[in-house]
């Protein structure tokens, strides 16, 4: 902690530098809240901090302004050091309204600085919040420091030569809110107006209100008498690998990951859905980029989303359908035609909380069984998850390359915070993938449907349209060589047995079990898959620091596992398991490699925070149980 | 066209070396015979035909054509056909079920099908029962059938399989029947050859389980009276040219009227008008004991195929961004370098 001076242009103010700061701006589902996180971490970015973030808005899509329940939030982390998770607590807290108080004041640090618009804490909106006594005077907020704003009055005041009638004028208190906190961190603003004339470019109205708002809000900043406390801060930029970067949602990254991966595969795209929250992102991202080879199908449900996927690739494309949980249960049945059939598949699970509509808009990854285990009969698939938004890149790239590899069916599974959360990612150079070009069957001497590849099992794909490999293809069991129907008891054993060790073989073509962070051996191994990765990488980090015996394994392949995680695991005396479900990965991995691992189960809705894994983890440690 | 061989392949080479399993005497014979004529008819490549279908009776026909053919799930072959058409547009997609598969458990599937107008031939083959589970009553099935489901008579009236593809906007509305082996092929034929969701009604009978249930309108001695065959611009007339169907003054119905010695003209029957959606709507629904029940082509209102517009679009959007480049898509928006 120390003072500096802040950079030349701007009045003299003393600011003190962090060594990282977790924001979160929180008001009405209606008050523009993730847009205006998506422009500070954008700010953010430019300015050379590591970050993450994390949205966390409503299942409503407009619910009833005021309420507690109504209540978005977008929170960002960002710092001169990495950063691994979107921040166990807030330092800054921005409160449109008494609900986002209410709701988000239990996360603030104590003494944390809580940034509120007076002008919405009206006697009708503390009533709606739940409020029986006014915070703003009941004392309540004296562990806290406060910037009280009337940001409503002063927008309206700000945007007032715009033209714009009350309620749209309100609209803008978004932006001045930005522009507050862009000068609280020193931020450029040049992006968030580069980005507004883009936007309203036919509304020179909202285009200026919009701009007055954010320069109001920032000049108030400078300005404002602040009590003479340090509340103006800057982060300096952390030290990253070199590269060309850019802020990335997994939903992004997935959708030019699957792009990607028909580029090296050498085959179109056609990627089926049907709306369901938080997976939706996907069909909207790919079928605004149909200049490349990808068609987009809106289906109408999730069965026929999966079933024109299969007869996509059954047609010689690579069919891709996205769903989350309740929507791959619908999926299912047609997931085990692709399976008997023998055709690739990606199959993208953006998980979310559950059982039944459960939790649509908050994260979760408790569709692990659903994903191994989840079909009737012997249905084995190959399992992959993507650890961060960036990560979802390559996992779609691999996802399509087992696909076409293995000609089968994967999962691949991800979450809604992966979905929406945003984190600089340094572009790949797409050069250095291998391609993967598919080989379609053409050769008519000999031909059978099921013939295999004697190393990878998987079986010829003959694409309707190619002469004289006509055949018949269908979900009843078939010979093993024809492709007929067979109901022949070895028959029907030996197809099971090999579409088992074809899914299993693929562990030969993986790469062994690394680990993240610590030795090979130790006292105790955490294990985590998906989007775990930031907290628990940052957990170990810290108990390494501290010298603990700790190792930080993360797993991409679910299934089938690494060939050597058993033995790898063995070299541990306790093997500790976070998971935001009741404890899935555990089970599997007790059951693969009769280990005693515990779990660490948090099924909140939210992810993990730091020190609920090191605490559990220094629980294993020092044996407490 | 058959564009691997010169010579004209005959019905029996759209066979497969596969036993044909259906039940003696099944009206699905006659059907897949029909179908074999009607590909050796309009000369269809075998490699560039893929039958769908779903589960059920109906649905293993494809395994008896030598084209290519995928045997799917319970009711979804519309969808399968829809990405395999959107995938290779090329392809002569036909689709194949029987009532249960495509108005029970598959109905969302043949509505959007059609709907959308994805160019398929879509074959639908009614027996009013569930013939694979062994004979429950089916959504066809009139009302009081007694099956093994429902002892007593079924209570639930049925769909009429036309009514509901008309309602689910098909432009190409068709009926005939399995025994029908000049009439059906000419009416596979009309339905191969419409650019969108052709949707052709096959009254079959099920030996086994509903044995008789169109002998009201297929017996010789009933034909005449039972059954009439649309003509795009012919008098829609039936029994012997005696009797035709006429609008009925009033009121928005047809009825039957004596054709004198003045013809159909001077007895006021109506001409068929395949492009007439509300005339379809009339003609569909006709049945016994008033009405003949109406065969051939009942509705043909050609407009792009879904389809052809997806891909239509897709050329366009091609043709604005002139590249598609990846890394630099990626590279779009704001980007920073470190270091």
């Amino acid at each position: 902690m120390n003072d500096t001076a802040t950079a030349p242009g701007h009045l003299a103010v003393s600011r003190r530098e962090l060594e990282s700061a977790v924001v979160r701006f929180a008001g009405d589902s209606g008050d523009g809240m993730q847009l205006t996180g998506g422009q500070f971490t954008l700010e953010t970015a430019l300015a050379g901090n590591d970050l993450a973030t994390f949205p966390d808005f409503p299942a409503e899509i407009r619910a009833p302004a005021g309420t507690t329940f109504g209540v978005s939030a977008f929170q960002i982390n960002f710092g001169q050091r990495r950063i691994k998770t979107a921040g166990d607590a807030v330092d800054v807290l921005v409160a449109m309204n008494p609900a986002a108080l209410k709701v988000d004041l239990k996360d603030v640090k104590p003494g944390g600085l809580l940034i509120l618009d007076t002008g919405a804490f009206t006697d009708k909106n503390l009533t709606k919040a739940g409020f029986a006594t006014n915070p703003l005077t009941d004392g309540s907020l004296d562990g806290y420091r406060r910037l009280d704003v009337d940001m409503s009055a002063l927008t309206l005041e700000a945007v007032k030569q715009s033209g714009l009638g009350r309620k749209d004028a309100l609209r803008c208190k978004n932006m001045w809110a930005l522009g507050l906190v862009a000068w609280l961190f020193d931020r450029d603003r040049k992006p968030t107006q580069d980005w507004l004339e883009r936007k309203f470019a036919k509304e020179p109205a909202i285009l200026a209100a919009n701009l007055a708002a954010l320069s109001a809000g920032h000049a108030y900043g400078e300005t404002a008498e602040i009590g003479g406390e340090h509340l103006a801060f800057s982060v300096p930029p952390a030290p990253i690998e070199p590269g060309l970067y850019r802020n990335v949602t997994g939903t992004e990254a997935l959708a030019w990951g699957l792009i990607f991966g028909g580029q090296l595969a050498g085959l179109p795209l056609w990627f089926c859905g049907y709306p369901i929250t938080p997976a939706s992102a996907l069909l909207h991202s790919l079928a605004a980029l149909k200049q490349f080879p990808v068609g987009t199908f809106q289906a109408e449900d999730e069965i026929a989303a999966i079933s024109a996927a299969i007869g996509a690739s059954y047609a010689g494309s690579l069919g891709v359908t996205s769903s989350s949980g309740p929507g791959i249960a619908l999926k299912t049945e047609a997931l085990g035609l692709a399976v008997a059939a023998e055709l690739p598949l990606v199959l993208i699970n953006s998980q979310r909380g559950g059982p039944s509509t459960g939790l649509p808009t908050k994260t979760e990854q408790s569709d692990l069984y659903q994903a191994v285990f989840g079909r009737n009969a012997d249905a084995p698939l190959p399992v992959i998850a993507a650890r961060s938004p960036g990560d979802c890149f390559d996992c779609a790239v691999e996802a399509v390359k087992l696909a076409v590899t293995y000609m089968t069916p994967v999962i691949l599974l991800t979450d809604g915070y992966l979905a929406n959360a945003a984190e600089p990612w340094k572009l790949p150079e797409l050069l250095a993938y291998e391609p993967f070009p598919v080989r379609f069957h053409e050769e008519r001497a000999g031909f059978q449907p099921f013939l295999r590849n004697a190393e990878t099992l998987a079986r010829v794909w003959a694409k309707p349209g190619t002469p004289g490999l006509t055949h018949r293809l269908g979900g009843l069991e078939r010979d093993d060589k024809t492709g007929n129907i067979s109901y022949d008891a070895e028959n029907h054993h030996r197809m099971t047995k090999t579409r088992a060790a074809k899914v299993l073989g693929i562990a030969d073509s993986l790469p062994l079990q690394g680990v993240e962070d610590g030795a090979e051996r130790g006292r105790l191994a955490v294990v985590g898959w998906g989007s775990t990765y930031g907290p628990i990488s940052r957990a170990v980090g810290n108990l390494r620091a501290a010298e603990h015996s700790v190792s930080h394994i993360h797993l991409r392949h679910i299934w089938p596992l690494p060939k050597n995680l058993k033995a790898l695991l063995g070299g541990f005396e306790r093997v500790l398991v976070p998971e935001m479900n009741n404890g899935q990965l555990v089970t599997l991995l007790r059951a693969e490699t009769l280990i005693d691992c515990q779990s660490l189960a948090k099924i909140a809705g939210r992810p993990f925070k730091i020190a609920e894994i090191e605490e559990a983890a220094l629980a294993l440690l020092e044996d407490r149980r | 066209m058959n564009l691997q061989n010169p010579q004209r392949l005959q019905p029996k080479d759209y066979a497969s070396d596969q036993e044909v399993r259906w039940c003696p005497g099944c009206g699905d014979y006659a059907i897949l015979k029909a179908v074999q004529k009607t590909l050796a008819d309009i000369g269809a490549d075998p490699a560039m035909t893929v039958f769908v279908s779903g589960i059920g009776c109906a649905a293993r026909f494809p395994y008896y054509l030598e084209t290519y053919g995928f045997h799917t799930i319970h009711g979804r072959a519309p969808a399968f056909a829809t990405g395999i058409k959107l995938a290779n547009p090329a392809l002569d997609v036909w689709v194949v079920g029987g009532d249960g598969d495509m108005l029970s458990i598959g109905g969302n599937q043949l509505m959007h099908a059609l709907r959308r107008n994805v160019d398929l031939n879509i074959l639908l083959f009614n027996n009013e029962i569930y013939g694979l589970t062994k004979g429950q009553y089916s959504p066809t099935s009139r009302l009081g059938t007694r099956s093994p489901s429902t002892p007593q008579g079924s209570v639930d009236r049925p769909v009429s399989a036309l009514s509901f593809g008309l309602g689910s906007g098909a432009r190409f509305v068709a009926r005939s029947f399995d025994t029908a082996q000049k009439h059906l092929p000419e009416i596979l034929r009309r339905a191969q050859a419409f650019k969108g969701a052709a949707l052709v009604e096959i009254l079959q009978n099920c030996i086994v389980y509903n044995d008789n249930a169109f002998a009201h309108i297929t017996e010789r001695e009933v034909a005449a009276e039972r059954q009439l065959f649309v003509e795009h611009g012919k008098p829609l007339l039936f029994a012997g040219g005696k009797k035709g169907l006429r609008a009925k003054p009033g009121a928005l119905k047809l009825e039957v009227v004596g054709v004198g010695e003045g013809g159909p003209e001077a007895a006021g029957v109506l001409l068929h008008d395949e492009t007439d959606a509300e005339l379809a709507h009339l003609l569909v629904r006709l049945e016994p004991p008033h009405f003949p029940v109406a065969f051939g082509v009942l509705y043909c209102a050609p407009a792009e195929s879904y389809d052809a517009a997806v891909h239509r679009q897709a050329a366009e959007m091609r043709a604005k961004a002139r590249t598609a480049d990846l890394a630099q898509l990626m590279r779009s928006g704001p980007t920073w370098t470190v270091g």
